[in-house]
């Protein structure tokens, strides 16, 4: 849900590779508006007392990021996860985590991030900051981002963010589950 | 504590047949619902940790009492019991308090072979490790299966073996049902004379 955050990274990293190959068209081409596409990876950890937990993902998913050239911090990134699609590798934990006990996703189909302030923190990293919504409430959220690669309009991010449950009314299992979701996606934008 | 009357049961044995018997009767309604109604699932989760729980509080229990049976005296069987009755007495109440350890026992392997692979974790204070028998979709059914049953012919055994304590009681009007209830029976003191309490430690014949 946070992906976005990673389009402020490409701006760096290209600024990089011109300074070093004095590749200007390279910035003007990570510039633009990138749709996240269906190759992505949002990959979440649970942590559960005694080891272990439970690992998951989803597979249906959207977004789109817009990167700044003239400023990463203008840039911005809305995403949207379909819980329904959250699968792992236990059919009897996945239709949990769809259940009224967790995502609901009958009641809540989509779960939404909108950023609302990207701050690059080194030559290839950025903080996204943005408003997460599950199951109706709405709350900030942030993760970090890393430009991991950007090719032929396609860019590559690395993004993740610990995201406590509890806020969004899904801290059923705790504490024999962790509070804390961790996430980790590998975002790639196509450009448009 | 306080020592066995001279043909009854002692505090300890009373007190834990009493609280493992609610404790029983709890569990297998709430196994029953857990399993086999249709609740609200984050409620199911709970009701599954509590049942874990309690149900490792009963293990506990189970095995103080065999302890207790091992080193205390057993009461006799009360008097007016002729000897079939009291074989069939004796092997209930044996399979009865053997079924209190299988069956906890049984649900200990359930959580400990079910892929879910969920941590028993005791009243959320300590997490009680999975028995060494590995994870499969196989293990957890057949494992659920001898805990099922075990655990229902356990509630039909106790229901049978009430049904008799209550036709004691109120049929033969003998003392099998108050010396339970660490009271002389209620038609009349036929039961053992108090006697001056001697050191527990030291009773001859400790069981026969
Ligand atoms: C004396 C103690 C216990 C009693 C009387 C008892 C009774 C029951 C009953 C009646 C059920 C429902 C069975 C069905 O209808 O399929 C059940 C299910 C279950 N019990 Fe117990 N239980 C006890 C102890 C335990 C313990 C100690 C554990 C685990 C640590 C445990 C774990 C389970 C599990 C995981 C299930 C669900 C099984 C399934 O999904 O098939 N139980 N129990
Ligand atoms: C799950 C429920 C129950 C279990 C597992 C159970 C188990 C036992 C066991 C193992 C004994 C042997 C004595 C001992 O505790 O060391 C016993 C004795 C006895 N139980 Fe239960 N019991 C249960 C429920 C009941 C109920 C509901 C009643 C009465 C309505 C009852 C009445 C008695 C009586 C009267 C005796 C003493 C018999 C004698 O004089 O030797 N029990 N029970």
């Amino acid at each position: 849900m946070k992906p976005v955050a990673l389009t402020l990274l490409v701006l760096p990293a290209l600024l990089c590779v011109s300074s070093v190959q004095a590749a200007a068209p390279e910035l003007a081409q990570a510039a633009g508006t990138y749709v996240i596409s269906g190759s992505s990876q949002i990959r979440f950890t649970v942590d559960q007392v005694g080891g272990g937990g439970i690992n998951g993902k989803f597979t249906k998913f959207a977004g789109r990021m817009r990167i700044d050239g003239n400023s990463i911090g203008a840039s911005t990134v809305s995403f949207t996860l379909y819980p329904q699609s959250v699968a792992t590798p236990e059919q009897r934990i996945s239709d949990f985590l769809r259940s009224s006990a967790v995502f609901d996703a009958e009641t809540y189909p989509t779960v939404t991030f909108r950023s609302t302030a990207v701050r690059q923190t080194g030559e290839n990293t950025a903080i996204v900051d943005g408003m997460l919504t599950a199951r109706g409430i709405t709350h900030r959220e942030q993760f970090a981002v890393r430009l991991q690669g950007l090719k032929g309009g396609t860019i590559a991010f690395n993004v993740t963010g610990d995201v406590y449950r509890s806020r969004y009314k899904m801290d059923v299992g705790t504490p024999i589950y962790l509070n804390v979701v961790k996430f980790d996606m590998d975002i790639r934008g196509d450009k448009r | 504590m306080r020592r066995d009357r001279v043909n009854g049961y002692g505090f300890w044995a009373i007190g834990l047949h009493w609280l493992i018997a609610v404790l029983i009767l709890g569990l297998v309604g709430l196994g029953f619902v857990m399993r086999r109604t249709a609740v609200d699932p984050a409620l199911q989760f709970s009701l599954y940790q509590w049942h874990k729980s309690v149900g490792f509080v009963v293990l506990g229990l189970a095995v103080l009492r065999g302890l207790i049976w091992l080193v205390g005296r057993h009461p006799e069987a009360v008097a007016s019991l002729g000897p079939v009755e009291r074989r069939a007495a004796l092997s209930t109440h044996l399979t009865l308090a053997l079924l209190c350890l299988v069956v906890p026992l049984a649900g200990w392997a359930v959580a400990s072979t079910t892929p879910l692979n969920i941590p028993t974790f005791f009243f959320d204070l300590v997490v009680i490790p999975p028995l060494p028998l590995g994870r499969s979709e196989a293990g957890e059914g057949f494992w659920s299966l001898v805990h099922a049953g075990a655990a229902y012919l356990l509630l039909a055994l106790a229901a049978l073996h009430a049904a008799a304590a209550l036709y004691h009681h109120f049929v033969r009007r003998d003392e099998v049902l108050s010396r339970m209830l660490g009271r002389p029976g209620p038609h009349g003191p036929h039961a053992a004379p108090a006697s001056p309490a001697p050191n527990p430690l030291q009773r001859e014949g400790s069981k026969q």
